[in-house]
């Protein structure tokens, strides 16, 4: 119970980093090794040498993060935000250690101009316990809507 | 209305200047379509997206929904995805294996993998002595008027008459030759996934931007010196140790300033194709490249291999619906789906017999740049969508393409950029140019 609850609290406040753009604040849940990755489609076992819609490591989200940041991110001017709710939080597998790997469920409305999008999919986190609490190893977003065609394109991680 | 402003379409297009209803106007729009996406030659995809018999991809060749497959034999057919009987849709997923026939979901008409009727259910009973018959060709399914592919890469034309496939790419084979001499087999092969982004503007606006070399260093600064802060920081840790070549590939779009691409060239054909030259600094001399280089020099010998590594290029444009990327293998296809609204798709192809790290390079660019999370293309979108909604407007009629008009050099129907003109807007002037010629006849 006490494992669930924690790692509940972990994944809503990993959210709610997003939904208040604290980027730094989000990319520090990750691991020094910590990668996020997005497949094309379920079938990927693997984001090394894959095509990915998102495969960062801590110095591409800090780029991610530098482009969203600076003043002449054109697309990025107008007004903009997102809404996560997680929910359907199922632990997969205990190590030893107290390291854990979760599955999750997302929504996502986003707000851009004027235009709402929506994207729901899964999340599994490969999470490590440290001292401090939780760090991620590697975050995989399967996206139900990640393989239609993008109207217009995904500007942050979801 | 525009016909009472506009005697014909050529009044619309200037040696340095288009009218802004080429853009926006919907009857502009449907003779476009009419005239040039479904007549010249339109990328339809790689042999190797096909390899299996009944292997099939989807493909839209300007409003018609086509079916590109591989036939028993080996043979790549292009179809209309229609049925003769009552015109549903053959297919109705993007790919997938159509097993030894085509069989329509809706009154099981089946056909042979080149188009041909195989069966009608109640053949004899149903239809004896009526027009359809195994022999009338209306029972078929239409196939395109042509089909040619180049080194794998498989074009369709919906025209039965008109230039041969060699004949129109004319030099902008180039995109083609290059991205394969870079294999030391001579061959790619596609890595099998499309990214698929759809942008609010007309085609137009993508194909023009492509070779727009000033646009860089202001449009995708953000990304550029967020990714020169990174790549500063790691080159310090690194000490003297490579960075991750990627960082450079997005750096360059600020470090590269507007009068360095003012270095660059372009390089212009008939048919509206176009050349970007330049080169993004793909030969470093890493351990990586170094090894390359080694398995090239034993496939081509060392003169040739030189030839191969040095060609010159960042972008080609074979128009009206494709842009290239041949020293990183990967290509953008574009499908205009409405006046205002437009297709990619985005794939990268695979060097057959080069190292595990030359795929791993072009594909790290692949999946910043082109993936639907992209780090450059984003700002890209939000400016054709400006665009667009800007030239629907009132507040002009023009769209200006002055930008070192006068002093392009043309020699034997190739026109070519000024010396230290890199950013001139000579391609799109040449884009312009056979559009009018397109739509005129």
């Amino acid at each position: 119970m006490k494992i669930q609850h924690d790692v509940e609290q972990f994944l809503y406040q990993q959210s709610e980093l997003l939904d208040t753009k604290n980027w730094q604040g989000w990319i520090d849940l990750f691991t020094a090794d910590g990668i996020y990755w997005m497949p094309p489609n379920r079938s990927y076992k693997t984001w090394d040498g894959q095509p990915a819609i998102f495969a960062e490591d801590k110095n591409l989200m800090t780029v991610r993060m530098g482009r969203v940041l600076h003043p002449d991110a054109w697309s990025q001017r107008p007004q903009w935000g997102t809404n996560h709710v997680v929910s359907n939080v199922s632990i997969r597998k205990i190590s030893k250690n107290g390291d854990i790997e979760v599955a999750s469920r997302f929504h996502m409305l986003e707000m851009r101009r004027d235009d709402v999008r929506h994207f729901a999919g899964s999340y599994l986190h490969k999470l490590k316990k440290t001292k401090k609490g939780y760090a991620i190893q590697l975050q995989r977003v399967d996206m139900t809507n990640g393989e239609a065609a993008y109207d217009y394109v995904l500007q942050v991680w979801v | 209305m525009l016909r009472e402003r506009i005697a014909d379409f050529a009044g619309l297009v200037e040696p340095d200047r288009v009218r802004k209803e080429v853009y926006t106007d919907q009857e502009i729009f449907e003779r476009e379509m009419e005239r040039i996406h479904e007549t010249v030659w339109i990328y339809c995809g790689h042999v190797s997206q096909i390899p299996k018999t009944g292997d099939y991809y989807t493909v839209q060749i300007g409003r018609q929904p086509m079916i590109m497959v591989r036939g028993a034999g080996g043979k790549v057919n292009v179809l209309y995805n229609r049925c003769p009987h009552r015109g549903n849709m053959i297919c109705g997923d993007r790919h997938g294996n159509t097993g030894d026939q085509f069989r329509c979901s809706y009154h099981a008409w089946t056909f042979q993998h080149d188009g041909k009727l195989k069966n009608i259910p109640m053949m004899e009973s149903g239809y004896n002595g009526t027009r359809f018959t195994r022999d009338n060709p209306d029972c078929n399914m239409k196939k395109a008027a042509r089909v040619e592919n180049y080194r794998g890469f498989v074009f369709a034309s919906l025209a039965k008459d008109g230039p041969a496939l060699k004949e129109f790419l004319g030099r902008s084979v180039v995109a083609f030759d290059d991205m394969c001499d870079r294999a030391p087999g001579g061959e790619v092969e596609v890595v099998p996934n499309c990214f698929r982004v759809i942008q609010h503007s007309n085609w137009k606006l993508f194909l023009e931007n492509q070779l727009d070399a000033l646009h860089p260093s202001v449009v995708h600064q953000s990304t550029g010196r967020a990714a020169h802060e990174v790549e500063k920081i790691l080159a310090r840790k690194a000490k003297g140790g490579a960075v991750p070549l990627s960082y450079h590939m997005l750096s360059a779009f600020a470090t590269v300033t507007i009068d360095k691409w003012d270095d660059f060239q372009t390089i212009n054909y008939p048919y509206g194709h176009c050349i970007l030259t330049g080169y993004m600094g793909l030969r470093p001399q890493d351990p990586d490249t170094l090894a390359y280089e080694k398995v090239m020099e034993k496939a081509y010998g060392k003169k040739r291999m030189e030839e191969i590594l040095g060609v010159n290029i960042h972008h080609v444009l074979v128009y009206p619906g494709l842009s290239v990327q041949s020293p990183l293998q990967q290509l953008r296809a574009v499908r205009p789906l409405g006046v205002d609204r437009t297709l990619t798709e985005i794939w990268h192809f695979r060097l057959k017999g080069a190292p595990e790290p030359i795929y791993r390079r072009s594909l790290a660019y692949y999946n910043l740049v082109n993936s639907p999370a992209t780090l450059i293309n984003a700002d890209d979108l939000e400016n054709f969508w400006k665009c667009h909604a800007g030239l629907a407007s009132d507040g002009g009629d023009w769209v200006s393409f002055a930008r070192h008009h006068g002093r392009d050099i043309e020699e034997k129907g190739v026109v070519s950029s000024g010396p230290k003109m890199g950013t001139s807007e000579a391609p799109m002037r040449n884009q312009m140019k056979a559009w009018a010629k397109y739509m005129h006849k």
